[in-house]
């Protein structure tokens, strides 16, 4: 029997649903103390019913605002249905931004409530307390260190429950009342948009544009109560939230909290999630661990390894898409199924994937594939906060790397001669907040959002983002410049952890690196080099020579493809410090912000263009305590091999 | 308005005339001062001051020729360390003394050890009570590894992590014995500034959470400063000071010992 939750309009409606259909069955896990400990939807739905009780006490009413400012917690996300059941909006904060940057959401959103995780995001919201005058209760979930603190309105969670739970008791048919009210067009939650320039934006996503994206997607892929997320991407961003919120409230799926940041490997593969979503770095980030560990492993082991992943990479995604492999081919890929695959599998955590999904950024095409000949069905989609998501998806039978896939049920899409995309789908956002200038820019009369992608369809009907449109430029001599496209080439070389192109408009194309400490530190080591730090490891002549090899490689890439072969990159510099969000040079979903970088280094950037050997740099850098300090440097330049492009060579 | 849960209480501990020589040096020599219930006490002194000495003294691993010791109305002549262990004094030690190929997990069960009721037998067979006994400790070990938030290392053998999470798992360790009296020999040596800032919220922390009295031993005199209710100063084996932080600062006495005098 399928479920029946069309009338079911809003997510508190929804939850109530799953209490009642499968109250016994599990909602979220979290690891604590060592041991995890399950909510069943029963529970989920009595902390959100008790919870919010409370917060009508403490005056939480319709159309009002709360903050929920930690990582991924069963109590941050029952405070969020809580919030719904009262009508009220629920507006996540992403808790590794610092207080000034909380500042703004709160103050745009008029936030009277909010919910912190721990004494640190206590700390915070108190620090910008006298900003925000709206701002009149703050609830704690872990009251460790906080129990002297003597704020007026400050009050632990646990204390809200308690309360919620009398109150229920008193009048029971309350909350029934609120959840009733509610219908489908009412907002959901306000979603801060990191803001790659400017600003941030709020975006209002409505009960039915998350509800209807979530389903859509759920029946596209058969997604059941059966499936298992893993949640561990902040909460405030739509990314996760969609995943660890509204479609497992559409779906009835259970979401895992990991114990901490640093335990998500180990609280992986201890779930083996069927679901997966992640950004493109996170899995760059395993693959580096992965040729970490691998260049320590033994020889034999490391033969192995190459053997079979090179057999993976000819034929394990046509095993995988079910299209025609040569027996002998099939027999050495069940093979190197048993040796490598299954057990590289097993220590990624993803031995129970069937679907997982990468996207917010481009992906490396090399560090795709590596995912996929494992047998890892990883895809690609395409969306955003003002899309609620879900825009394009891969299909199963048909991948193609350099594509997003085509559009989803639903979706219509169209470009302007300037390339950008626009988008018209049910996903799409009602407005930014508080801001009919910027809704009016971005969604026109009929409904079109412009998404600032540049791309193009192709000749299966997939979608091909080049890079944002305006950051699409050209070389002075009219070669197309798509500095997203360049950095994402260098990135995939694990000694590469972030690259800044710069090239528009100017002759040629030169790149601020960023070197990986663990994979660079690790071959360091290897080789007996000394180094003290991230500043002299990133100056030595070896480490130079290192980084120019994959420049070159990239810029050899680059010639065989007519249409950029001029983008190479002849000249590159090794920053002397990481970029950082802390210093705004990374947005917090920690994409470079170039014009940004552009302008900061600008001294830096015309050493590129003007010839010299090296230039003396001094700059500020904010500590994670929140000091500054001055680091002052030399940094070198070099010049890197550029190759004649494929065609020339050719008629040579 | 909320009082402090643990206020400073009555004496807990105190040192009376304490001599110790070594053939003839004279490590300490008539030293005397005492630890009230819940504070952060701190002995501080140049190099070879006998600071070690002294907390050697405190959990039985030295024997003093004169003075004496009283600890929670108990007087003692000396103590033996499994005799202080039992009482409830547990410290961590100035080079890291864990064992180095256990994980982080075990290390931290070892703390329990004396708190472990049943006999060989039992512990052997996996009866019921040993079992039930086990799981009630994993549970307190639990506890502090959060409390200490150093769960991502729980199962990395010991001897792999860097020096500043080895010196927390040493805390752990002390802390999983429950103790009414904690020696912290030089918890921050070697540190960098951010994991001397861990270390000293975890101190403050546990001394706030768990109401732990604490005896440390620091050489860094902006964090003794900065986290002592008292301090008492050695030098030559002789207490030279004994008082707040900013009353110690002020003396002179203090001020030659660590800047030196010239000698006439």
């Amino acid at each position: 029997m399928k479920e029946d939750i069309e009338a079911l309009d809003t997510f508190p409606k929804l939850l109530m649903h799953h209490a009642k259909l499968r109250g016994e069955r599990p909602a979220i896990r979290e690891k604590d103390l060592g041991i995890w400990q399950t909510w069943t939807w029963k529970q989920f739905a009595q902390e959100a019913r008790y919870l919010a009780c409370a917060l009508a006490e403490d005056g939480l009413a319709r159309g009002q605002s709360m903050a929920l400012v930690g990582a991924n917690r069963p109590r941050i996300y029952a405070a969020m249905a809580a919030a719904q059941c009262l009508g009220a909006i629920p507006v996540p904060l992403y808790q590794d931004a610092v207080a000034t940057e909380m500042d703004f959401p709160i103050r745009n959103a008029e936030v009277g409530h909010a919910l912190a995780e721990d004494q640190e995001q206590v700390d915070k919201l108190l620090e910008i307390l006298p900003q925000c005058p709206t701002l009149k209760h703050i609830y704690y979930d872990d009251p460790r260190g906080l129990r002297h603190y003597q704020q007026a309105g400050l009050a632990s969670y646990d204390s809200l429950l308690e309360r919620g739970r009398k109150a229920h008791e008193r009048d029971p048919a309350f909350l029934e009342r609120e959840i009733a009210k509610g219908s489908g067009g009412d907002t959901a939650a306000l979603f801060f948009t990191s803001g790659t320039t400017g600003t941030p934006k709020g975006v209002v996503l409505t009960y039915t544009n998350l509800i209807e994206r979530s389903k859509v997607v759920a029946d596209w892929e058969g997604i059941t109560e059966e499936d298992v997320v893993l949640a561990f991407m902040p909460p405030a961003w739509i990314g996760q939230n969609i995943f660890s919120y509204a479609q497992p409230l559409v779906a009835g799926y259970c979401i895992c909290c990991p114990e901490s940041a640093e335990t998500v490997t180990t609280d992986m593969r201890e779930i083996g999630p069927t679901y997966y979503f992640a950004p493109p770095r996170v899995f760059e980030a395993l693959l580096t661990q992965v040729s970490v560990r691998m260049d320590d492993a033994s020889a034999p082991k490391r033969a192995m390894y190459r053997y079979f992943m090179g057999i993976a990479q000819r034929v394990g995604e046509r095993i995988m898409e079910g299209k025609p492999v040569k027996l002998w081919e099939r027999v050495l890929y069940g093979l190197g199924d048993l040796l490598v695959f299954g057990p590289l599998r097993n220590v990624l955590g993803m031995s129970r994937i069937r679907i997982a999904y990468t996207g917010g950024e481009a992906i490396g095409p090399d560090l795709f594939v590596f995912y996929r000949s494992l047998g890892v069905n990883l895809k690609q989609l395409y969306g955003s906060t003002e899309t609620s998501v879900f825009v394009c998806i891969q299909p199963n039978d048909k991948v193609k790397p350099d594509t997003v896939g085509p559009a989803i049920p639903g979706v219509e899409l169209k470009f302007t001669p300037q390339r950008e995309l626009l988008i018209r789908s049910p996903g799409l956002f009602k407005e930014y907040y508080k801001n009919p200038q910027a809704t009016m820019e971005a969604k026109d009369a009929e409904g079109w959002f412009h998404t600032g992608d540049a791309g193009y369809i192709d000749a299966d009907g997939h979608l091909k983002i080049i890079d944002r449109a305006k950051d699409v430029g050209a070389l002075s001599e009219g070669t197309l410049f798509a500095p997203k496209y360049l950095e994402n080439k260098l990135k995939f070389f694990p000694y590469i952890k972030e690259a800044v192109c710069f090239g528009d408009r100017r002759d040629k194309v030169c790149a601020f690196l960023n070197i990986d400490m663990e994979a660079v530190g690790n071959w360091a080591e290897k080789r007996h080099l000394p180094y003290s730090g991230y500043v002299d490891l990133a100056s030595r002549d070896e480490v130079y020579a290192l980084i120019r090899e994959c420049v070159e490689k990239v810029n050899a890439d680059l010639a065989q493809e007519a249409e950029i072969a001029n983008s190479q990159i002849h000249r590159f510099l090794i920053l002397h410090k990481e970029l950082d969000a802390d210093d705004e040079e990374l947005t917090r979903t920690r994409k470079v912000r170039r014009r940004f970088i552009g302008e900061k280094y600008a001294p830096l950037v015309a050493a590129l263009y003007d010839g010299a050997e090296s230039v003396h740099i001094e700059a500020q850098v904010r500590y994670e305590d929140g000091r500054t300090g001055k680091i002052s440097a030399d940094l070198r330049i070099a010049d890197a091999k550029t190759f004649a492009p494929a065609a020339a060579r050719r008629a040579a | 308005m909320p009082i402090p849960a643990h206020a400073i209480g009555d004496v807990l501990l105190s040192v009376e005339g304490v001599s110790l020589a070594f053939g003839g040096v004279k490590a300490l020599s008539g030293v005397s001062f005492d630890v009230r219930e819940h504070e952060v006490r701190a002995i501080i002194g140049p190099n070879g001051a006998g600071k070690s000495s002294m907390l050697n003294v405190l959990n039985g691993v030295y024997h003093p020729q004169q003075g004496k010791i009283r600890f929670r109305g108990q007087e003692f002549r000396d103590m033996d360390s499994h005799e202080a262990a039992a009482l409830g004094i547990a410290r961590t030690f100035q080079n890291i003394a864990l064992f180095k190929g256990m994980t982080v997990l075990d290390n931290v069960m070892t703390g329990r050890n004396l708190k472990m009721r049943c006999n060989f037998l039992e512990q052997a067979l996996w009866l019921g009570r040993a079992k039930n006994e086990e799981l009630a400790h994993r549970r307190a070990v639990e506890e502090i590894i959060d409390f200490l938030e150093i769960q991502h290392i729980r199962k990395t053998p010991v001897g792999r992590l860097p020096y500043g999470l080895q010196k927390r798992v040493e805390l752990a360790r002390a802390l999983a014995a429950e103790p009414v009296l904690l020696l912290l020999d030089e918890p921050m040596a070697g540190m960098n500034l951010e994991e001397k800032q861990d270390m000293c919220r975890f101190v403050l922390d546990v001394n706030d959470h768990y109401g732990t009295t604490l005896v440390l031993i620091e050489h860094d005199m902006g964090v003794v400063m900065d986290i002592s209710d008292r301090v008492v100063v050695l030098d030559y084996g002789r207490k030279i000071a004994d008082g707040t932080p900013d009353e110690v600062r002020n003396e002179q006495k203090v001020i030659d010992a660590y800047l030196g005098v010239a000698h006439a």
